[in-house]
């Protein structure tokens, strides 16, 4: 058994497109209109901003605990370059296999139920029937029985969901990130983080320590709860639409951070907007954490005429430090020179939704 | 609302384990397959006791992996509040409830090397469900198991049956204890202690081991406290401006409950931390009961674990 794409799956809806070399990525009208814009006001400051992942609005990235849009094979197909290139991007200690488990029955019982047309589970007991048909898998295996699988089941999960994913044990009234598959990042290495606990590997985030939010955020999180997922929304910026800015690969994509003039920043550089949901695990006890990345260019979100004026007001007022930890601080007043043209000072109504 | 998610469940079968122990077999009221969970997990029941809404938390001790079904095995409190008594009273087959999605407050620590228990009485509960999921997915452990007598030694045929080698039991009356010491020397490194038992066998069990040098978080234990009864005390509610007398039987998180405040909670057992609450005047005492605040947060008094504790005095006021 391997998991090798068997497509034949790039049609009207799955877009043939890159997020490396020649850059083709592109978000559709209605893949603007469904974007998650993450500021709901005019202004920008680290909050916990948690809320209940409850299905939402029809047609939103909400509507589905994990959301499958039209990038997906596309996304899928660059996760295994990144994987060919550098196995240490997914990495599952010994004792997380059976949260890998758990997450794998999360996802395809969720995907299963939320878009039958293209992904089917079908139960015998313990052997299973998985068919995901926009890549072309149709897999029997035995749950819980990591032979029956060409990965383990953690990573042969996330190969074919997107956004990254870790698992934290919990123990000691900590949580450890034991697991990941990270290979859509906003500059962070799970080569570097795994094994850490929660402050570890929140200790560089600027100003949210002084205002208490990870003791508050990690007391919630040891509270949640199985069948109780939470959201949150989480934000930076990059130029080109490269999911994987990695800092094993920073030589490669730092630079292009120099290469932004007025004429091409509205078509290079990109709001990334990650989609970070919290599931606790069953079996295991360990706390799934999936960080789905959304890349919207700026000449794509300023067509929706509340976002150009909101975008521009929030990135003209940001906190220097947290413009410099999210790596544009270098490129914040010529951001906010090409937005202020789509910015006539017209008052923005409450809310992120592009039409309220 | 305040608990978390729920499962609507209906009583499927009860059981006389033995004289004092009965068992309750809940399954979805819609037929659709219970929740797995991880060993250690307790679900909060929620009763209906004559108009008196009572939450208690009880281990889950079936198999993890049995989707059918959730078990849990109550024993009857007949000095308690009356949440044990109604159990045995009026939860009969039929019977229609709600229960909470399974909590872990007492998980194994997967990187053990090997799980050594120690269970008094009704703590064996939790570790049925614990030594059912190593079963399936490997993992060395080693039971000690003390009960008053044969007779009240639930389940201990059953564990015998199935793992002879790992699981040792011991009676009260017959004048056998386990011989902890030896029993702590004999471990490999890399061994996880658990206790759940009576008060006096956890601290018995967690000192003799620190005494031996075993490290703190290789040690865990689990231990529900009843909210226990008291004076009745009042207690002014600043975030909602109501007044409320909590009676002797009631808990102070019930009596919030029965004003209509939508208090926070998971536990109910002064275990989780959930329900903690700020202090904002006291003209008296609070009679902290919790193992959820520090000694010195207890003795600040500047906070309050309205599920268990009590208070004594003029005047007390909460940001609730």
């Amino acid at each position: 058994m391997s998991l090798d794409f068997n497509l034949g799956a790039f049609n009207d809806y799955f877009r043939n497109e890159t997020f490396r070399d020649d850059f083709t990525y592109a978000n559709s009208p209605a893949g603007i209109r469904r974007f998650p814009f993450p500021f709901d006001r005019d202004d920008y400051m680290y909050s916990v901003n948690m809320e209940p992942h409850v299905p939402g609005r029809k047609g939103s990235v909400f509507e589905h605990a994990f959301d499958v849009d039209e990038h997906y094979v596309s996304e899928m197909i660059d996760r295994a370059k990144v994987l060919a290139s550098d196995p240490l991007r997914c990495q599952s200690l010994p004792h997380m296999t059976l949260a890998g488990w758990d997450l794998l029955e999360l996802i395809m019982e969720a995907k299963a139920r939320d878009y039958p047309q293209w992904f089917t589970l079908t139960k015998d007991g313990n052997r299973w029937h998985w068919i995901n048909r926009p890549l072309g898998i149709d897999h029997h295996f035995t749950f819980l029985d990591d032979s029956t699988l060409p990965y383990g089941p953690f990573e042969y999960i996330t190969r074919q969901t997107q956004g990254d994913f870790t698992l934290q044990d919990e123990r000691d009234n900590d949580l450890w990130m034991d697991a990941g598959m990270v290979t859509s990042q906003a500059d962070w290495s799970l080569d570097f983080d795994i094994g850490m606990s929660f402050m570890e590997w929140h200790a560089p985030v600027p100003l949210a320590h002084e205002k208490g939010i990870f003791d508050r955020a990690l007391k919630f999180l040891l509270k949640l709860q199985h069948g109780a997922p939470v959201r949150r929304f989480n934000w930076t910026m990059t130029v080109n639409p490269l999911l994987d800015t990695a800092p094993e690969t920073y030589p490669v994509w730092g630079p292009t951070k120099t290469s932004l003039t007025p004429e091409n920043l509205g078509q290079k550089q990109h709001l990334r907007v990650e989609l970070q949901a919290l599931f606790r695990l069953p079996r295991s006890n360990a706390i799934a954490f999936s960080i789905r990345c959304y890349l919207g260019r700026f000449e794509e979100l300023v067509t929706i005429p509340k976002w150009g004026r909101r975008l521009h007001r929030v990135i003209r007022d940001i906190n220097p430090d947290v413009a410099a930890y999210k790596g544009f601080l270098r490129n914040r007043d010529a951001m906010v020179a090409w937005l202020a043209g789509y910015d006539d000072g017209a008052p923005t109504s409450p809310g992120f939704w592009p039409e309220d | 609302m305040s608990g978390g998610a729920k499962l609507k469940v209906r009583v499927a079968e009860v059981v006389n384990v033995n004289d004092m122990i009965k068992r309750f077999r809940f399954v979805s009221l819609d037929g659709s397959p219970m929740p797995a969970f991880s060993g250690g997990a307790h679900t909060v029941v929620e009763m209906d006791d004559d108009g008196v809404r009572r939450l208690n938390p009880y281990s889950l001790m079936s198999d993890p992996e049995d989707r059918s079904a959730y078990e849990i095995s109550v024993r009857r409190d007949d000095a308690g509040r009356g949440g044990s008594l109604f159990m045995h009273r009026h939860v009969t087959p039929g019977l229609q409830m709600e229960i909470s999605y399974p909590v872990n407050l007492f998980p194994l620590d997967t990187r053990a090397r090997k799980h050594l228990m120690i269970a008094g009485g009704i703590g064996i509960t939790p570790f049925l469900a614990q030594i059912a999921q190593l079963t399936h997915f490997g993992g060395r452990f080693e039971l000690h198991y003390a009960a008053r007598s044969q007779a009240l030694g639930a389940y201990m045929d059953r564990l015998t049956a199935a793992h002879p080698a790992q699981v040792h039991c011991y009676f009260d009356d017959q004048g056998q204890v386990i011989d902890l010491a030896r029993v702590l020397s004999m471990q490999p490194i890399g061994t996880h202690l658990y206790v759940c038992g009576p008060k006096g066998m956890i601290a018995w069990v967690l000192s003799t081991a620190t005494s031996l040098g075993w490290p703190e978080k290789a040690l865990h234990h689990e231990e529900f406290l009843a909210p226990g009864t008291g004076m009745p005390f009042q207690v002014d509610l600043a975030a909602t401006g109501k007044t409320i007398t909590v009676g002797t039987n009631q808990s102070l998180l019930e009596a919030m409950e029965a004003a209509g405040v939508d208090a926070p909670y998971l536990c109910r057992g002064g275990a989780c931390g959930q329900c903690e609450t700020n202090v904002i005047a006291c003209d008296g005492a609070i009679l902290h009961r919790d193992h959820w605040l520090t000694a010195d947060e207890h003795a600040a008094g500047r906070k309050i674990m309205p599920c268990v504790s009590r208070f004594e005095g003029k005047s007390l006021t909460i940001d609730r």
